[in-house]
């Protein structure tokens, strides 16, 4: 599995968007020329379900699947499913965390607990970076953007055209939301870490 | 030109290429986005069906008049379709006929993993299994070809890693097809025991051919590497394979039944240990084994569950990768913030009823905090496991039984079972909740919407005209989100003697705008916790720094504004004014 490809785990809550942040990802680096699949999750999970995303991109892609300790990135969408995905991270890989907790029913209903200290767990992996997504989002007055604003965060690791991400974020996006994700992209690649 | 596109966009794109003219489905997860992409295309009549035998069975008429046709479902769907299939299976085909079946291993969305490879050994038609989204696209084009050569209909299977892993696929151009005048052929198409005895025979013939077309077929190919370990494996297990067995020779099967025996007695010949990567049930070992050739397969890789490049790894590693168990709270899937089933779930928790689920988004209110479902065994069920509970339970149990379905599921089958119930003099209380739309599977119309696929109007079927005219007495419309109102309705239902229904109408909460969020006041929650009765993902607890106990707090990302809290809250605490 090890070679020049790169493996990027997304994941978070069904329901964030990140499919659309999937697809501008995968659309990107195939205009930039390589390879690429994706597997993504339809169905049941969405409402509300923990839901993983696996984007591979190379000189030749077979498996549309990562397999664990193989990502090079993982970008989470929700503090407790970068938990449960972290297996998944290379040991020199990047992980971004969205600095948000949405508490799963299981917990409200009083059988399970959330993580507490969870910022500290995630402090642990080697490169790791908490980033307030939503913060930015709310600036924008859209909370639907917070997926654009955290592939705009990753985008600064991957070295693609500017161009191509806007070309990519123009096909998936519909017209009159184009500008605001753009603006929302930009936001995330010069976030603070 | 290339693209990126998923399996189920893949197999559209092949279906307007290969010239389809009719393609009908019913949604089901991993297959639903089939449909929806041929929808895009002008040259191609779609529907979506009521149910998976009347697709196959719309798609069986255009088939006898020459058209090119195609209709798609998911695994389960199949045993609703079963029986046209295999009556397609002895008629064969007029114009070319696919039908694609997109199976769960895994079962991220479905009751079972049933491996439909099964399903056409038993029909004895031709299975084509894409390996990613180029060649999904491919084999639908090809489908259509091999359909009409050997007059089979072609099952298409595709799995949800096939359907819905993206992939770069190389497009092509439409190939129109020309559909021709009707013309009758009864001992073809009348399957009456006369001619079908003949059919038989005429069946048994186009395997022979088929299995010999399998041998030449370009897409079963053998992919050399090492001679020490050859690797037979199909579908999406061939992607993993090649991660996994990088040195290892390969006999890529795309057109897997009926197998290409001499190519797999060739290859057999040339490697020292044959390996079979398969993902679900061992139908290609045991077929290898029934040739002779001694290979290793099920009793390494699992049977349960979906594949993955690890499991396989693992199934062959000296010692198993092991990952520290981290104690995790875990996160199924919910009823929507606003979701309009939630008010009926809590109702039936709430006079601790009975209920016989069915297959949607509402079968979520099994879960708890709702914990209102007792049952959930295939589409239609609800309303049929329901009278079964009543005639072995008796009458006065029945009082305290509810059926629950859907609107979408409710035309798929619940109608026999209802007018089964009438007919039979149960009692019988069955509650449609009608959201107006299909929306576990991603919001597709149907018969109650009078909406059609391409989006254009149809003619509407309301579900209380068809139930009023199945002879049911007592029949209700009301609205879900008002609480009072719901828990009357079927306190009302419950004590009605014979079979009632109420209509719980209101629309999906997807696909209203949302209105303004609540929130609550901390000076007026006491932390009573009711609200969490409810099983809203957007209400949560907080510590106040200032106190021991918990109170309630609305997140403003995830609210929708449907005002059912509110109607819990004892003490006003929940507003929408700031
Ligand atoms: C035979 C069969 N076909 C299709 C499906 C997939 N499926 C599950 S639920 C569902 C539709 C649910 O729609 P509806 O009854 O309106 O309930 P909603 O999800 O809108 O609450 C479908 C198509 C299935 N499980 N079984």
């Amino acid at each position: 599995m090890k070679n020049n490809n790169k493996n990027i785990v997304i994941c978070g809550v069904g329901g964030q968007g990140i499919i659309l942040a999937s697809n501008v990802l995968c659309y990107t680096a195939f205009l930039e020329g390589y390879d690429v699949k994706k597997s993504e999750v339809h169905g049941m999970a969405q409402r509300g379900g923990s839901v993983i995303t696996h984007v591979r991109f190379g000189k030749k892609i077979y498996s549309p699947l990562i397999e664990k300790g193989g990502a090079d990135f993982i970008l989470a969408f929700e503090k407790l499913e970068a938990l449960r995905y972290a297996d998944y991270l290379d040991k020199n890989g990047v992980i971004i965390v969205n600095n948000r907790e949405i508490v799963p029913v299981s917990v409200l209903v009083g059988s399970e607990k959330y993580p507490v200290d969870i910022n500290k767990k995630l402090k642990r992996y080697r490169k790791a970076y908490l980033v307030d997504a939503e913060d930015t989002a709310r600036s924008l007055k859209n909370f639907r953007v917070v997926n654009i604003i955290l592939l705009g965060f990753l985008a600064r690791f991957l070295k693609f055209k500017r161009q191509s991400w806007y070309e990519s974020i123009k096909k998936y996006v519909k017209q009159k939301f184009v500008d605001l994700n753009i603006e929302a992209f930009n936001q995330g690649i010069s976030l603070n870490r | 030109m290339k693209t990126l596109l998923l399996g189920n966009e893949a197999v559209a794109r092949g279906a307007w290429e290969g010239g389809c003219n009719v393609a009908t489905a019913y949604p089901g997860t991993p297959s639903t986005e089939i449909l929806e992409n041929i929808n895009r295309y002008s040259e191609i009549y779609t529907e979506w069906s009521v149910n998976e035998k009347v697709a196959l069975e719309v798609a069986a008429g255009a088939c006898f008049v020459g058209a090119r046709v195609l209709v798609a479902m998911k695994h389960v769907g199949l045993n609703v379709a079963a029986d046209p299939m295999f009556s397609m299976g002895y008629s064969g085909v007029t114009g070319g006929f696919i039908i694609v079946s997109a199976d769960d291993p895994g079962m991220w969305s479905s009751q079972n993993e049933q491996d439909n490879r099964y399903y056409a050994r038993h029909a004895k038609i031709a299975v084509l299994e894409p390996s990613d989204s180029n060649e999904a696209k491919l084999f639908t084009v090809l489908g259509f070809e091999i359909s009409e050569k050997l007059d089979t209909p072609i099952l298409l299977r595709l799995t949800t890693r096939i359907c819905h892993s993206l992939g770069v696929v190389e497009l092509g151009k439409r190939k129109e097809h020309n559909v021709g005048a009707y013309v009758r052929d009864t001992k073809k198409r009348l399957l009456l025991p006369i001619h079908a005895r003949l059919r038989h025979i005429i069946v048994e013939k186009r395997l022979q051919k088929l299995k010999s077309y399998s041998d030449r077929f370009k897409y079963n190919r053998i992919e050399w590497g090492g001679k020490k370990l050859g690797i037979i494996t199909s579908g999406i297990a061939y992607q993993y394979a090649r991660e996994v067995f990088p040195e290892a020779s390969f006999l890529k099967l795309s057109l897997t039944f009926p197998l290409p025996e001499k190519l797999i007695k060739r290859f057999s010949r040339a490697v020292k240990k044959i390996i079979v990567v398969e993902e679900g049930e061992p139908i290609i070992e045991n077929e290898l084994k029934a040739m002779g050739i001694k290979v290793i397969g099920k009793e390494k890789i699992p049977i349960c569950g979906e594949l993955t490049p690890e499991i396989i790894r693992d199934s062959f590693a000296e010692k198993k990768r092991s990952y520290p168990k981290k104690k995790m709270p875990l996160r199924p899937p919910v009823l929507c913030p606003g979701c309009p089933h939630r008010g009926v779930f809590y109702i039936i928790n709430k006079l601790k009823l009975t209920a016989t689920g069915d297959i949607g988004c509402y079968t979520l209110g099994a879960l708890p905090p709702l914990n209102a479902m007792d049952t959930c065994i295939c589409m239609g069920a609800s309303v049929t496991n329901a009278q079964g509970l009543e005639r072995a339970g008796g009458r006065e149990f029945s009082k305290k039984v509810v059926a629950v379905i859907g609107d979408s599921t409710f035309f798929h089958s619940g109608i026999t079972g209802l007018v089964n119930a009438v007919y039979n003099k149960a009692n019988l209380n069955l509650l449609i909740l009608d959201n107006s739309t299909t929306a576990m599977t991603g919001h597709q119309p149907h018969p109650g919407t009078g909406k059609l696929a391409k989006g254009s109007a149809g003619k509407r079927v309301l579900p209380e005209e068809i139930v009023r005219g199945c002879g049911v007495e007592m029949v209700r419309i009301g609205d879900p989100n008002n609480l009072k109102e719901t828990e009357t309705l079927i306190k009302e239902a419950v004590n009605f003697d014979g079979v009632s229904v109420i209509v719980f109408r209101r629309p999906c909460a997807l696909l209203v705008k949302p209105s303004q969020p609540y929130w609550i006041d901390p000076e007026k929650c006491i932390g009573c916790q009711l609200c969490l009765k409810i099983g809203c993902p957007a209400i949560g607890l907080k510590f106040p720094d200032d106190r021991e106990k918990p109170l309630a707090v609305i997140d403003e990302v995830l609210c929708v504004g449907c005002g059912l809290c509110v109607q819990v809250c004892p003490r006003d605490a929940i507003t929408n004014k700031r």
